[in-house]
């Protein structure tokens, strides 16, 4: 594990989202609450909408081309839609947003 | 052998290890007790009550002179320690005394946080920490206003202490809501409401600038928006910060807080430390349930006995009268947790507990916290709830329980809370003719006019059917909203203005939502509803709106945008059509398309580019053509009489007008324009929402037309002679649409509803509620006409771009 700062927890507004790019992909970072930030690839697997443009409500997301909604904690398409988005791990420490760079594919983060 | 012990600071951790020590070897140690206040041991969460009138200082003393005497404490009151020497194991006090020492213990506590904010160093501003600012505080009464920054536990309870005592006290607090720590969104809005009702003023997502002052002595606090709140005493309760100082100048390791291991013991064998002071595994303490954990493994380990300090889950309690809550546990972070949610409008209650597992995790009560300790033991033990997960919510007597009854809302309103905005009918006049015997909905459209009019009442009608009669009365089934609610828009919207809510967490605790904050389908709904109420009170969330109206471009199928900007009534010039094609260029649209409104659309603009494009093209006078919204999209226009050898009215400059009347202004869905000059109709104004075609004679106005998914031929409003009188008709019939259609009917479907007839009555017959209406459309336009792209190019440019760009290689 090596853990990078990549911004500040008020950096994405509550309910709300912001991505990241990464060498994996966009990654969305969302805010469902306060004190809770859940990283997920930022493209729905049913026709490759950015998630990080939905409505958050409750713990999950709903994509905004086609109403898909997705768990934010396991990435799963919830209801009859069949699919499932990638999930990454992300840290609240002090305020601060910390990702794994190595989960990310990026080597050499320091 | 009996060991020299010194204890720096009496406070309630300190004085928990002194009983301990007392109690299992009262001759193990020798104790001399300094504190740097003037007195012993007292419980500080204890003086609230004394703020408040509820208790006296002398109730609250813990140990008095007294007591240490009778058990042979050695005390030093009012003497701070100056030195340490670790090596010689000696303390020096400010005195010039030196006492060796064999242990030694920090309870040194805490400092409150104060903001540097410019004047805080000016005489009335004060923190709330010790029985001196206890007293400052008591001497407000009425008369006197009191500021006080920081919503939080401490700075709720000294609120609301002064409150009682006939101060006019206001609370600046920087979050969203009240207690955020502890407290999620929908409990916090009903403390907040609690608070207002015991005369408190609340000012939420506000930002303190400075505190101004005269002679030396504070006057006001003034916010970043520039507003003044007046005040003779300014109290600071946002925060503490570990006491370590002393610490870190006897060479103990610091962080935050003193660090402490599990044993209480510092970074010197010899020396330990308790209380708010340290910091243990990362934390630091505010509570005092830790504190005394705390107090008990130091004792422990300075009679040598095996004991380890565990953080454990933590329970809130708010001292205030009147204001029942409670928080325990964790209840936002971690990942795989479920909610339970249950809401009871009709008490003021809410209760959510956090599942992860099979295990109880969290709980956040309001209202009815009479089952808190249970819950807190739940989560304390780790107790495995599957077996009554259903029913958990209903608490310990209640297993089998029912669902929440979503009558309730409509039966917790009081007798005189308008039902029938029409008609002007009250809750008590329905519910007296149902008594009286009109017990189905024509009977009661005949006797009260109740949901005679427009009928978006009917919902509620019915309700209040169902609560007088029970079972007797089998009410058709209406569509709710979506799952979150047992209510229609219809129900929604009249509950909104009869309860005068104003937040969504008031919507969502009042009406009994199911979900923590809605869905997809609710959120941007209520959203509509309260702004369209509200204008001046509600802030739009733009969390709770589709992208679109979120990013001001509309989204494509493969992620990008399109950029509309507005052409009002469909007029342009060379240096905009300049203008739009260097943006073109610029920013690599992939496709350049003329609208069916009179515009130009720019296709594939990357979301990163959206508020540079919007800040070149405002350079060229361009503003949003909310192409994306609910709201106002275009005027189309002939050239009517500027060219045009049939033109009979200058259908161009009305187009203008009307659209820059309307711009900006949200709408219960798109609402399209047209002024046509003559009959010829050029600008196919008889499919529009609203269409005008002028003749010689004036102007006919037609609304409710569509040309989309349904084809509807406009219906004639009104014919009028002038100009002034055309643009008024327009503006008020927007405005009622505005205020009584269901979010997502476009005019056609609302009028389908409640009829043209009932539109003319209030619009074309009464000019007294046209001009109402046209007021309170200006009254919402003095919000929201104005430019979002250059708001957002301006203030929020940042939010468009990625947080991180972890692709690029370290520069370093």
């Amino acid at each position: 594990m090596s853990w990078i700062d990549i911004g500040t927890l008020d950096d994405i507004p509550l309910r709300g989202a912001r991505v990241v790019k990464t060498p994996l992909g966009c990654v969305a970072l969302f805010r469902p609450a306060e004190d809770e930030v859940y990283a997920l690839s930022d493209r729905c697997p049913h026709k490759g909408g950015p998630l990080s443009d939905g409505i958050v409500h409750g713990k999950q997301v709903t994509c905004p081309l086609h109403n898909w909604v997705f768990s934010l904690e396991t990435g799963a398409a919830q209801g009859a839609d069949q699919g499932q988005v990638a999930t990454y791990s992300v840290r609240i420490e002090g305020g601060r947003l910390l990702m794994d760079a190595t989960e990310l594919g990026k080597r050499d983060a320091a | 052998m009996t060991e020299k012990l010194v204890i720096i600071g009496a406070g309630m951790a300190s004085g928990r290890v002194i009983e301990h020590l007392l109690e299992t070897a009262p001759d193990a140690y020798d104790i001399t007790l300094f504190n740097a206040e003037p007195r012993g041991n007292y419980n500080r969460i204890m003086l609230s009550p004394v703020l408040s009138g509820d208790k006296t200082y002398a109730e609250i003393i813990t140990h008095s002179d007294d007591w240490y005497a009778a058990n042979g404490v050695h005390t030093r009151f009012g003497q701070k320690i100056t030195r340490i020497d670790r090596a010689a194991k000696t303390v020096t006090s400010e005195a010039g005394e030196v006492l060796a020492y064999d242990k030694l213990l920090f309870a040194t506590g805490s400092n409150p946080f104060i903001i540097p904010l410019p004047g805080h160093d000016l005489e009335g501003v004060i923190a709330y920490r010790d029985l001196e600012d206890t007293h400052r505080m008591m001497e407000m009464q009425a008369g006197n206003k009191v500021v006080v920054i920081g919503g939080g536990l401490l700075g709720l309870e000294a609120a609301a202490g002064m409150a009682a005592r006939g101060a006019d006290v206001t609370v600046v607090h920087i979050m969203g809501h009240l207690m955020e720590r502890q407290l999620d969104e929908a409990a916090g809005y009903l403390l907040k409401k609690s608070l207002e009702e015991k005369g408190i003023t609340v000012r939420l997502s506000a930002n303190s600038k400075e505190i101004a002052g005269a002679d030396g002595k504070v006057r006001a606090l003034v916010l970043d928006d520039g507003t003044e709140l007046p005040c003779d005493l300014l109290v600071m309760a946002v925060g503490i910060r570990p006491n370590t100082a002393l610490a870190a100048e006897a060479g103990l390791a610091v962080g935050k807080g003193i660090h402490v291991d599990d044993q209480m013991l510092t970074s010197d064998a010899d020396v330990l430390a308790v209380g708010e002071c340290v910091e243990h595994d990362g934390a630091i303490f505010g509570l005092v349930a830790p504190l005394y954990d705390q107090a008990k493994v130091a004792a422990q380990t300075l009679l040598g006995q095996d004991a380890a300090f565990r953080q454990k889950s933590l329970s809130t309690k708010l001292k205030v009268t009147g204001c029942d809550l409670f928080s325990a546990g964790d209840f936002t972070a971690g990942d795989t947790r479920e909610d339970i949610v249950f809401r009871d409008p009709a008490r003021g209650v809410y209760k959510r507990l956090v599942l992860e597992g099979d295990r109880l995790v969290g709980a956040v009560m309001y209202g009815d916290t009479s089952d808190g300790n249970w819950f807190f033991g739940l989560i304390k033990d780790g107790t495995d709830v599957s077996e009554m997960r259903d029913t958990l919510i209903f608490g310990p007597a209640y297993q089998g329980g029912a669902a929440a009854d979503p009558l309730s809302a409509v039966a917790a309103l009081p007798r005189d809370a308008e039902i029938c905005g029409c008609n002007g009918i009250c809750k008590g006049t329905i519910v007296d003719a149902i008594e009286g015997g009109a017990t189905d909905l024509p009977a009661l459209k005949a006797t009260t006019k109740a949901s005679a009019s427009c009928g978006t009442c009917t919902g509620l009608v019915e309700q209040l059917l169902e609560v007088k009669l029970g079972e007797d009365y089998a009410a058709p089934q209406a569509q709710p909203i979506c799952a979150c609610t047992d209510h229609t828009h219809e129900d929604v919207r009249r509950l909104i203005k009869a309860k005068a809510l104003k937040s969504q967490p008031a919507v969502w605790q009042e009406l009994g939502w199911k979900t923590p904050n809605g869905c997809h389908v609710c959120r941007p709904a209520v959203n509509f509803y309260l702004l369209a109420d509200w204008p001046v009170e509600y802030q739009d969330d733009p969390q709770s709106r589709f992208v679109n109206e979120r990013k001001h471009a509309n989204i494509q199928k493969d992620g990008t945008f399109s950029v509309v900007p507005r052409m009002w009534g469909g007029l342009t010039n060379p240096r905009e059509l300049r203008a739009i094609a260097d943006a073109a260029e610029k920013y690599d649209a992939k496709t350049v398309k003329v609208t069916g409104g009179q515009r130009i659309d720019l296709l594939g603009i990357k979301g990163t580019d959206l508020p540079a494009i919007w800040a070149d093209l405002n350079k060229a006078g361009l503003v949003s053509g909310h192409a994306y919204s609910k709201g106002l999209r275009t005027v189309k226009t002939c050239v009517g009489t500027d060219h045009c050898r049939f033109g009979t009215q200058d259908s161009t400059g009305l187009g203008v007008k009307l659209e820059q009347a309307l711009w900006g202004s949200w709408t219960p869905h798109k609402v399209k324009l047209a002024v046509s000059g003559c009959p010829r109709n050029c600008a196919e104004a008889t499919c529009k929402d609203v269409g005008i075609v002028c003749v010689d004679s004036g102007y006919q106005i037609g609304v409710g037309g569509a040309a989309g998914m349904d084809l509807k031929e406009t219906q004639r409003l009104a014919d009028v002679a002038t100009e002034e009188e055309a643009m008024e008709m327009t503006v008020a019939f927007v405005q009622l649409y505005r205020e009584h259609a269901k979010y997502l009917d476009r005019p056609y479907k609302w009028l389908a509803k409640v009829g043209l007839e009932w539109v003319r009555a209030r619009i074309v017959d009464n000019a007294a509620e046209r001009h109402a209406l046209v007021e309170r459309f200006e009254l919402s336009q003095s919000i929201y006409r104005k430019d979002p792209w250059a708001e957002h190019a301006k203030d929020k440019a940042e939010t468009y771009q990625p947080l991180a760009d972890l692709t690029l290689e370290a520069a370093e």
